[in-house]
């Protein structure tokens, strides 16, 4: 592949009919990480997590007060709850009656609302992408967001997962990575999805005083979740030699990160009337004292400090260098990373201490990421920009990438694990896979009306880069729209 | 054409009918009432498994361990029973609606799915010899209000020619036509990642479209659309339905079960949906050619010859199966291991619908089938 075309397509996620490419490759990448805009414009109007946390507690709550109210019997066993905690934290939206079961319509209105919030939100990412003039910018933003992986699976995380990406990961994506990693572990999505927000320390005020209560639920306790998924995944990876008694004691000194305008029982009690709801909150009553000792280091820091300096630590630590270079070498130079990329992202990585747009210069300028042909099989996702930024999508319906990103297998925020989605071919190259990009790329080509002439738009994505059996394919279509539909799924195309 | 099915039903019915582009001759002199559905069971369906003749001497031991199915199924008559899968279609036989014809076969003889039904559905004697269908051929035989409409992605090859046609996919994401997938397969030929996984898709889509894989809602739905659609006033009176997965090479009994399950929700949900309209249809399900008589070593059939067609619908003069049976023994089977077709399927395609329209049998005959040699028409198929 020609460098215009890896610079279009490898690095970004292929050309725009309006894109003028008159720059030299590099260049052209390297002007993207000043031209990266934060906050473009189709996320203006995306609601805050403080909202959309308000939102759910409120909801959560009137769930409860129903089940109350039509099974006296069931109430929870909580004795001397104060009333005060019971109370909603904002104006409660009006409850729809139908039928008899206010509680099913309540969760209906929920559902639908948070469909049409979750579709907004894919929407909003979807035409940001497509109308980047920084598309390499934009690929970084997804690369991390998946890196920092929050489920939409999950309840809780549904309507936050936008927010997450828009809050979390795009402001720090030109910054360094210990600012975004601390910006991810301190949004609600993540310590809501990771369970971090209802872990309580075993010897913390909240446990001890609720243990001597001897009919109090005794569910108050450690969870090491988000403390594992944050070596494992997002700082140093999998078998990098922290042991689980360093998973344990990290996850000790987490105790006490929790969420405002979120907890239940007796954990809102200390938490949920302090700060704004979906604020981070350090509830001191749920933090484990005592020093702790993680990756052979006394951490003898009081309160919030304390896992914060472990967490400064681990972002700044050669293993955390070393798993962010791996997983940027093989987005960007194939499912096998080359070694000698590895080293130098891991090297540039400690010089700086973590400066994204160092490494992101530095894969501009590696050799290894310019290896002519093709070095990866694209996601779903960046098929699926690719291709509409291909035929030059302007607007989109609202359930339209949301539902083709179900149909081609990667449901946007939904990876189902905190792991993310795979980056290797294995993930992505299946027969039923292709089967259903072709299927996609008929339906989508057909909507272009044949105003679309298919060997100048596959000139314009792969220039001096196109195979001659793919031109000849398009060339020999029997229209205009099924030389495009070709065009969207030809080797190049499914690749980058 | 394609249609949304939103827009479809926005806009009722009447706006997605087609503004006929081509000639149109009108043989008949009235818009008529009647409605004719032709459900096409791509893949090869395996007659002997659907219908099966239990009392032929040879069914048994030809069959072993597919013949399972039948143990307890409804007897037809004295030779034949209907797989236990059919409650449905079982009841429209005892109400004397469906009528199944046996050891038929259209007048392809070799065993290519694509190339069967392109003889099937163009009505020609050997592939790629006609360039249009019978049921785009018949449309022109037609009073001019009549209509027709495909449940299918792109227009299949029966109902191509020179009168336009509508067509809809009631999926979200329709299969690709089969024109684009020949060019991709063309494509990735020399690309040796895409190259085996596009095979694999081809060979698996064949098995796919299965109706019974969610118990048969989707066929039912289906069948829901198409009555709705055949329903509306001014709205289409010809319809083509297409089904897959029937090509059964391994794990017939499981699979061929959920298929008819499917296809039975599908009549099913036609005939709700039809309403009166229903003592005026006819409804012919057919296939490319049978499959062999004998099960193969992974619990399938390979490749046959001829197979089952079934007439259903309150115009079928039903109740019975007709078959001019040629016998299960070795002795009697086509190439030594088919059912051996006694009946053509043009002839009988001909004769059914030519009577359902009120048509001018030997001119139907030549429209829809050129090439036909049998001069002599089947009786009795339709109520007058």
């Amino acid at each position: 592949m020609a460098g215009m075309s890896i610079a279009l397509n490898r690095f970004g996620l292929g050309a725009r009919p309006d894109d003028s490419l008159d720059a030299e490759p590099r260049a052209w990448l390297a002007q993207q990480l000043e031209r990266y805009v934060a906050a473009p414009r189709p996320m203006a109007g995306q609601p805050a997590s403080g909202t959309l946390v308000a939102q759910f507690a409120a909801y959560r709550e009137q769930i409860s007060q129903l089940r109350k109210t039509a099974q006296p019997a069931a109430a929870p066993s909580i004795p001397s709850k104060p009333a005060a905690a019971m109370a909603p934290l904002v104006p409660q939206p009006p409850i729809v009656q139908t039928g008899d079961d206010p509680a099913e319509a309540l969760r209906k209105q929920f559902g639908q609302q948070s469909r049409e919030l979750y579709n907004g939100a894919v929407t909003a990412r979807a035409l940001a992408t497509i109308q980047s003039p920084a598309p390499f910018a934009e690929r970084l933003v997804h690369f991390w967001a998946n890196h920092f992986a929050v489920s939409g699976d999950k309840m809780e995380v549904t309507n936050l997962a936008g927010a997450f990406e828009f809050e979390a990961i795009r402001p720090h994506v030109m910054g360094s990575f210990r600012d975004m990693l601390f910006a991810v572990e301190h949004h609600p999505a993540m310590l809501l999805f990771l369970d971090q927000a209802v872990s309580v320390g075993p010897n913390s005020p909240l446990a001890v005083r609720a243990g001597n209560r001897p009919n109090v639920r005794r569910n108050l306790g450690l969870n090491e979740n988000l403390a594992r998924e944050i070596m494992e995944l997002h700082t140093l990876g999998v078998r990098t030699g922290y042991s689980q008694a360093d998973v344990t004691e990290f996850a000790r000194a987490m105790t006490g990160w929790t969420v405002a305008g979120f907890g239940r029982g007796p954990v809102a009690k200390f938490t949920g009337a302090s700060g704004r709801p979906g604020d981070f909150v350090f509830a001191d009553a749920m933090h484990e004292p005592g020093t702790r000792t993680i990756l052979g280091q006394q951490w003898p820091q009081a309160g919030e400090a304390q896992a914060a300096a472990v967490l400064d630590h681990l972002a700044t630590h050669p293993a955390t260098a070393r798993h962010i270079a791996t997983k940027l070498a093989r987005h960007f130079a194939g499912d096998d990373p080359p070694p000698k990329l590895v080293a130098r992202l891991e090297a540039n990585f400690r010089k700086t201490g973590g400066d994204l747009p160092s490494l992101y210069r530095t894969l501009i300028a590696s050799p290894e990421c310019w290896a002519p042909g093709t070095v990866k099989f694209k996601s779903p996702w960046e098929w699926s920009i690719s291709a509409m930024r291909a035929v030059g999508t302007q607007q989109l319906q609202p359930n339209a990438v949301p539902g083709l990103m179900y149909q081609l297998g990667q449901p946007v925020w939904k990876p189902g694990s905190p792991a993310g989605w795979d980056d290797v071919a294995g993930a992505w190259a299946g027969p039923d896979a292709v089967l259903r990009r072709v299927e996609a790329a008929e339906r989508m080509a057909q909507r272009t009306r044949d105003q679309i002439d298919p060997r100048a738009r596959a000139a314009a994505m792969f220039p001096e880069a196109l195979s001659p059996a793919t031109a000849q394919s398009i060339a020999r279509a029997e229209s205009n729209s099924q030389g495009v539909a070709l065009l969207l799924v030809a080797p190049e195309f499914l690749r980058r | 054409m394609m249609l949304h099915r939103r827009q479809l039903l926005a806009a009722g019915a009447t706006a997605l009918m087609v503004s006929p582009l081509g000639a149109r001759m009108a043989f008949a002199a009235a818009p008529t009432e009647r409605r004719f559905v032709f459900l096409i069971q791509r893949g090869a369906a395996d007659g002997l498994g659907i219908v099966a003749p239990v009392g032929d001497p040879a069914y048994a031991g030809a069959r072993g361990d597919l013949a399972g199915d039948f143990a307890s199924a409804p007897k037809l008559d004295g030779m034949f029973a209907l797989h236990p899968a059919m409650p449905n279609t079982l009841g429209l036989y005892r109400a004397k609606q469906a009528l199944f014809v046996h050891a038929v076969a259209s007048p392809y003889r070799d065993r290519s799915h694509f190339d069967g039904q392109n003889v099937l559905e163009t009505g020609g004697v050997s592939a790629y010899q006609l360039k249009d269908g019978w049921m785009n051929r018949l449309l022109r035989l037609l009073p001019e209000g009549d209509k027709a409409i495909a449940l299918a992605a792109a227009v299949p090859m029966a109902l191509r020619g020179s009168v336009e046609v509508a067509s809809y996919a009631p999926s979200s994401l329709p299969e690709a036509s089969d024109d684009l997938l020949a060019r991709v397969t063309a494509m990735y030929e020399g690309d040796k990642q895409l190259h085996p996984l596009w095979q694999e898709a081809m060979a698996t889509r064949m098995l796919t479209g299965d109706l019974g894989s969610d118990g048969g809602k989707k066929a039912a739905d289906t069948g829901t659309l198409a009555a709705k659609l055949l329903s509306a006033p001014g709205g289409a009176r010809i319809a083509m339905i297409e089904t897959g997965g029937w090509d059964t090479h391994s794990g017939q009994r499981g699979r061929l079960g959920g298929q008819l399950k499917g296809l039975d929700a599908m009549v099913a949900a036609l005939r709700a949906g039809l309403g009166p309209h229903w003592d005026n249809t006819l409804v012919v399900v057919a296939t490319e050619f049978g499959r062999t008589v004998k099960a193969n070593g992974t619990g399938g059939t390979d490749h046959g010859t001829g197979s089952v067609a079934m007439l259903l619908g309150g115009a079928v003069q039903g109740g019975r199966v007709q078959a001019d049976w040629p016998g299960l023994g070795d002795a009697a089977l086509y190439e030594g291991r088919d059912l051996k077709p006694t009946t053509a399927l043009d002839v009988l395609i001909a004769s059914a619908v030519s009577s359902h329209f009120a048509l001018a049998p030997a001119r139907t005959a030549k429209a829809l089938f050129p090439a036909m040699t049998t001069a002599a028409g089947m009786e009795g198929l339709v109520r007058g």
